[in-house]
């Protein structure tokens, strides 16, 4: 399996990219890690006209926080993350889930976000923390809310001239903690359930801030915003989170497939938010 | 375009197509089959390289993305006195039966014992977790992989 | 009985119990193992294959005028112009016929319609996208009960006569005495279960680099092959070509594991392209195509039944099985048996009377019904009965171990001659399933089971205990079309006393090499590093059907140990004479020939050797060399027993193997350390069944298993431990003694890691889950049984 022909730009800036982009229009394509388009070309499900590599580009791999953010550049790889002191909750968590070691080398948070794989495991991170994704075009750079971002399965909010430099996640400073539960048949699979957790307590130990999002049981990665507002204001509790797990299977749409029926899929849904409300709530208790 | 790897010190220069894969450069240009290929779907490792150090999996990658960088291969593992501990211990250890995953599997090894020079069986099995096997069960590639870092601490 | 064996020679001579590391690893742990793909020749051609997207339908036209006109291309070959050449359709192993590339319909998923061959891989895929094929779709049928319904649309309309899509209907043992102990029974069990789709799926995919001079008539093909030897017959059978200029070169294989048995079209599209164009011609398998076209395995759906007493006695058995075969019937399996060994189902147990009916049936999918690392349908007859054993324990309410060493055949009933005609060879199975549980530590896991049950925690100890039937086979029962099921060694020792043993089998990691060296070495003492195993170039070995179905230890093995033997005679002769002692004197010990009671007088096999070559008693012919056919009298017999520990998350179904104990015996090991590599290897691909591996097709007919994406290979995170145990009881009719067991963890883990997981839920009520286990359906089926109070 071979990819079809197209013409290669090796960019060696974000200036220089975001022009090659601007000039082959949609039938361009950004080639991160590679590890989504390239398999995809092979099968020749994706056929771009033109690929702009932004492996040569200096500076975007930084990985470090600062001004309260988690700055992630489009060049930290999976791997980068999971290795990393830096990460935190939910995102400590996904790291090591995200696809196999060998791929976690070469793919990159940031290809993963613009990718919006609904069976991707980043964006429902993303969502559960509250992150921005930075985007640059020929006329500047914007800052879009990740819940802006993912517009559905496959589509993002990019101009067909703008690219991702970095996605910034608002690193707490209370007592904070997340999860991330995925349900995979293998390591390398994606996930056939997933949710992601994420709490921030307040002084009296009462939830502060929750997120809570789902992977692959729903057309693109969607943050359940009902059980996030059940779980404010609230102290962590089985049964608060019983609730919290209930609105979430409520909110999750899987099918039957493969991998198994819509009911099984809807109640692992359940049991993985439980879980997940709960790891995160231990983690903050004990942070 | 024209492209220079270093494939296991060496440069080559080649005339290469932008779609051509760097598993087909190593193996057509590079005239080096010891890295395999066993899948279409970046699931398998057949085809592991390590890219300046870092195991990849080179069916997907492109060969102009590794034009300045360095490549090595199982042909590469070899040490002027002979072979890398980790060869001798998958022969010593019967870490291998068809052979067509070993490559993948040693370099991955060779990779994880620079970080972790004494691994436990657990950190083995999650290092090679992206490598099929479908010979051997894993109970002795496991098992080489650790014997040789045994090896490497003492000599 | 139950001690390891002790090697007869010493560890410089190598020979059987050794664990001599493999000479073959030298090549592959430096990269220079020499693979199909790793082969080029000058002026190669490169081809792929256009597959049809639609499981059945009717081709209309096929224009391949612009792929023809794509820079690079050199031909397009349709089933058109193969039937000019009558290559249109060849010959399947069980007699059947296969299209090359379709002419008049599609009947699977996947199926070969036309081929580019061009000047470089990259351009023979673009070209292919350029091909337009105007399909008409014809109704799909994806299981064998639809089949079979009346009115069924009938897939084979190519074959006269075929009025139905019935392939085949065969039974085995004895109705009426079946039905009489049914009608005594206490209690009569039953159990229906699937036996799901599978493909062996070795790392490397199958290929071919064929190359045809067109001026001598010499083909020489290098192929990916289990059977290099029955593949040349078949060649010559379907091209007309005379055998002698066909070569068949097997190289290294990549693993096969029953895969690389059959003949694919691509071969013979290959073939027929550098036939015509003059030009070598490569073509290799991309993974997908491998998985939907290729040799599938299993795909039974069985329904059996056990006749007991209330006490547990099995008094009869009675199966009901219908095997999908795709659109081609192409099981690669003796002659006389349409369903395989598939009748060895009466497994480890002792009862006089079964019964086993056997139908196939034509569907829209793709043709195989492979050997997967098993002894033609034994692993689905084994599957089958080590299942129903267990739910006969559960429906009596006795316990699991109890039951199976009620029922099992004694030690000293051996030979035993099971209800459908199988004669066992040897075995001692209580002592292996007693040492199993032991090592387990079965009753302690009994009492934590119930205590994990009260904390609404669920383990389940399931165990499996297999007999398989391998080494096909002798000639007057085993045949693939035609083709005695015979296998043959060549040896030769040279002037310095330095070997070649030659083999009409082919490893594909079993370890050849080494394993067989040391037979010879066992029998001449020669030191096993300076032996060499030639296997795999039709032209330079000796006639054999090939490895699949655990026979090469069986039958080449024994020809390996009868002609050394034969070359141990003649050597002795020549010893004899270089000691001035009477013939009948001379003793052979580890490669030294002495005159009995004469200590101080001998000779080394390397003196007889050189002196086979220069110095021989008169009249004898110069040269120690031989070759040896061996038909086997009868077929090995290993088994072994395995206990597998889960635990089960009550809340998802998820399942995880904490322990897996197998004890295996398979009579004498060549070599022990390769004898575990074959086990740990099987009972990953049980494991793999068991949990996750499988095709399956969705109502229209797409197949859902085409990448490893979704054909689910296990890595070694999720791969259980395994703990190794053995018993040797040797087979007493093998020169050597020794059973083969390349395949038996295969064979008998599965059932052992299914009936572990519906331990642990079987308080429930829950009686089968058909495989793979996944947690889906273990979790409905605790739902079920939940809701109905069981
Ligand atoms: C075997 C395998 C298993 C996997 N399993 C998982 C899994 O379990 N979970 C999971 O989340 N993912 C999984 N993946 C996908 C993997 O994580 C990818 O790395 C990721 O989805 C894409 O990142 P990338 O850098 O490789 O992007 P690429 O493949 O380079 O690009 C993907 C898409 O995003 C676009 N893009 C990339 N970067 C940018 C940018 N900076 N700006 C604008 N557009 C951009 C590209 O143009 C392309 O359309 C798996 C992949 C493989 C091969
Ligand atoms: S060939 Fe590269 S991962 Fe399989
Ligand atoms: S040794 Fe055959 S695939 Fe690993």
């Amino acid at each position: 399996m071979f990819p079809s022909s197209f013409d290669y730009v090796a960019a060696r800036s974000v200036e220089e990219a975001v022009a090659a982009k601007a000039g082959a229009g949609d039938d361009a394509r950004v080639l991160a890690g590679g590890q989504s388009l390239i398999p995809m070309m092979k099968m020749r499900l994706a056929a771009p006209a033109q690929l702009v590599d932004i492996n040569r580009v200096p500076g975007l791999d930084a990985l470090e926080r600062t001004n309260g953010q988690l700055r992630v550049g489009a060049l930290v790889r999976h791997a980068d993350i999971a290795r990393s002191d830096l990460a935190f909750g939910a995102i400590a968590s996904a790291a090591p889930w995200i696809s196999d070691p060998l791929v976690r080398n070469l793919g990159t948070l940031c290809g993963s976000v613009a990718h919006c794989d609904p069976e991707g495991d980043w964006n429902s991170v993303l969502l559960a923390t509250g992150a921005d994704v930075v985007a640059r075009g020929p006329s500047g750079e914007r800052t879009i809310p990740i819940t802006d971002f993912v517009v559905d399965f496959f589509t993002n909010a990019l101009r067909d001239d703008e690219m991702v430099t970095e996605v910034r996640i608002p690193v707490p400073n209370g007592r904070s903690g997340g999860s991330y539960q995925k349900l995979e048949r293998k390591v390398g699979d994606y996930a056939t359930v997933a949710v992601a957790a994420h709490l921030e307590l307040g002084g009296t130990g009462a939830i502060a801030r929750a997120g809570v999002a789902l992977t692959a049981v729903v057309p693109k990665n969607t943050k359940v915003t009902a059980a996030e507002n059940v779980l404010v204001g609230n102290h962590p509790s089985t049964e608060l989170f019983e609730e919290a797990a209930e609105l979430a299977a409520q909110a999750s749409e899987p099918r039957d497939d493969v991998r198994g029926s819509a009911e099984w899929k809807r109640n692992v849904v359940r049991v993985f938010t439980r879980r997940a409300l709960t790891a995160a709530a231990a983690q903050a208790q004990q942070g | 375009m024209q492209i220079t790897v270093t494939l296991n010190g060496s440069d080559q220069t080649h005339d290469v197509e932008p779609r051509t894969l760097l598993v087909d450069f190593i193996r057509t240009k590079g005239e080096l089959t010891g890295t395999h290929i066993g899948c279409d779907t970046t699931s398998c490792g057949a085809c592991t390289v390590l890219l300046d150090g870092t195991p990849v999996k080179s069916c997907t990658m492109l060969a102009v993305q590794a034009d300045g960088r360095a490549v090595t291969t199982v042909e590469g593992l070899k040490r002027a006195d002979g072979l890398h501990p980790l060869q001798a211990a998958f022969k010593q250890e019967h870490g291998l039966q068809c052979g067509f995953c070993t490559p993948g599997m040693m370099l991955v090894g060779a990779a994880l014992l620079e970080q972790n020079p004494a691994p436990t069986e657990d950190d083995v099995r999650w290092a090679i977790s992206g490598n099929i096997c479908r010979c051997t069960g894993y109970m002795n590639i496991v098992k080489a992989i650790r014997a040789a870092g045994a090896e490497m601490a003492t000599s | 009985m139950t001690l390891t064996q002790k090697p007869s020679t010493p560890p410089e001579i190598g020979g059987i119990g050794h664990s001599v590391r493999r000479h073959e690893d030298d090549r592959f742990i430096v990269g220079q193992g020499r693979y199909l793909d790793d082969h080029t020749l000058p002026g190669m051609l490169h081809m792929a294959i256009l597959r049809s997207p639609l499981p059945h339908a009717r081709i209309n036209s096929i224009d391949t005028s612009a792929a023809a006109a794509v820079d690079g291309v050199v031909a397009v070959v349709t089933g058109e112009l193969l039937a000019q050449y009558n290559l249109a359709w060849m010959p399947t192993l069980s007699g059947d016929t296969q299209a090359v590339l379709a002419t008049d319909k599609v009947r699977f998923q996947g199926q070969e319609v036309a081929a580019v061959v061009a000047t470089d891989p990259y351009i023979a895929e673009d070209a292919l996208e350029l091909i337009e094929v105007d399909y008409e779709p014809l109704p799909v049928i994806t299981s064998p009960q639809q089949s079979l319904a009346a009115d069924a649309v009938l897939i084979r309309d190519d074959k006269e006569g075929q009025t139905s899509n019935l392939v085949y209907e065969w039974e085995a043992g004895d109705g009426a005495a079946t039905e009489v102990a049914f009608a005594r029974a206490d209690r009569v069990v039953s159990l229906e279960t699937h036996y799901p789709r599978s493909h062996p799926s070795p790392l490397e995919t199958c290929g071919c680099l064929a190359d045809v001079n067109s001026a001598t008539g010499q083909a020489t093909i290098y192929m990916t092959s289990q059977a290099p030897h029955a593949i040349r017959t078949v060649f010559a059978m379907v091209a007309g070509l005379p055998e002698q200029n066909i070569r068949i070169i097997s190289p290294d294989i990549g693993g096969g594991f029953g895969n690389k048995v059959p003949v694919y079209p691509g071969y013979v599209v290959a073939t027929a392209a550098s036939l015509v164009i003059g030009k070598p011609v490569k073509w290799v398998e991309s993974r997908s195509e491998n998985l939907i076209s290729t040799g599938f395995a299993r795909d039974y759906h069985m329904k059996g039944e056990l006749a007991l007493t209330n006490d547990g006695r099995i008094l009869a058995l009675r199966v009901q099985m219908l095997s999908d075969q795709g659109a081609f019937y192409a099981d690669a399996q003796p002659t006389q048996f349409r369903a395989g060994l598939f009748h060895v189902v009466t497994g480890s147990y002792d009862f006089p009377a079964a019964h086993v009916q056997c139908r196939g049936a034509y569907t829209n999918k793709a043709p195989g019904g492979v050997a997967y690392r098993c002894s033609f349908r034994i692993t689905e007859a084994s599957y089958l009965i080590e299942r129903l054993v267990q739910t006969a324990a559960y429906e009596l309410g006795i316990d699991p171990a109890d039951i199976r060493f009620k029922n099992f055949i004694q030690p000293d009933q051996f030979p035993y001659e099971t209800p459908t005609g199988f004669v066992y060879d040897s075995g001692d199975y209580p002592t292996a399933l007693r040492s199993a549980l032991d090592a387990i530590g079965y009753e302690k896991l009994r009492a934590e089971q119930a205590a994990a049950r009260d904390e609404g925690r669920f383990v389940g100890i399931g165990i499996a205990h297999f007999t398989e039937a391998v080494g096909a086979g002798p000639s007057k029962k085993y045949d693939i079309l035609g083709l005695k099921m015979i296998d043959s060694a060549e040896l030769r020792v040279h002037p310095t006393g330095k070997a070649i043993l030659k083999l009409g089998v082919r490893s594909q990691g079993q370890g050849h090499e080494t394993t067989f060296a040391q037979i010879v070495a066992d029998e001449l003492g020669i030191p096993v590093t300076d032996i060499k195993v030639v296997e795999g170039d039709t032209d330079n070995t000796p006639y054999g059907l090939g490895t699949y179905a655990s026979r090469s230890t069986p039958v080449a093995g024994a020809a390996a140990a009868v002609v050394s033997r034969k070359i141990a005679d003649k050597a002795r002769k020549i010893a004899a004479h270089l000691l001035e002692a009477a013939d009948d004197d001379i003793e052979l010990q580890n490669g030294v020939f002495s005159v009995k009671g004469t200590p101080g007088r001998s000779v080394t096999i390397a003196d007889v050797s050189l002196a086979a070559y220069t110095n021989l008693p008169d009249g004898m012919e110069y040269g120690l060399e031989d070759v040896h056919y061996y038909d086997p009298p009868n077929l090995t017999y290993p088994y072994g027993s395995y206990v597998v520990v889960v635990d089960v998350d009550p809340e998802t179904g998820v399942w995880k193997a904490r322990r897996v104990v197998a004890l295996d015996d398979c009579g004498v090991r060549i070599n022990p350390m390769i004898v575990e590599g074959q086990i740990h290897g099987g009972l990953t691909e049980g494991f793999a069944k068991s949990s996750m591996q499988w095709i399956t097709f969705d109502e229209e007919g797409n197949c859902s298993g085409s990448n490893f994406m979704d054909y689910l290979i296990p890595t070694a995170w999720e791969t259980p431990r395994f703990e190794l145990l053995e018993t040797c009881t040797p087979s007493p009719h093998h020169p050597i003694g020794a059973k083969g067991v390349g395949e038996s963890a295969t064979v008998g883990s599965p059932a052992a890691y299914v009936n572990a997981v519906i331990d642990a839920v079987a308080h429930l009520g829950v009686r089968n889950i058909d495989m793979p286990l996944l947690p889906d359906r273990v979790w409905s089926a605790i739902q079920s049984a939940r809701a109905t109070g069981g």
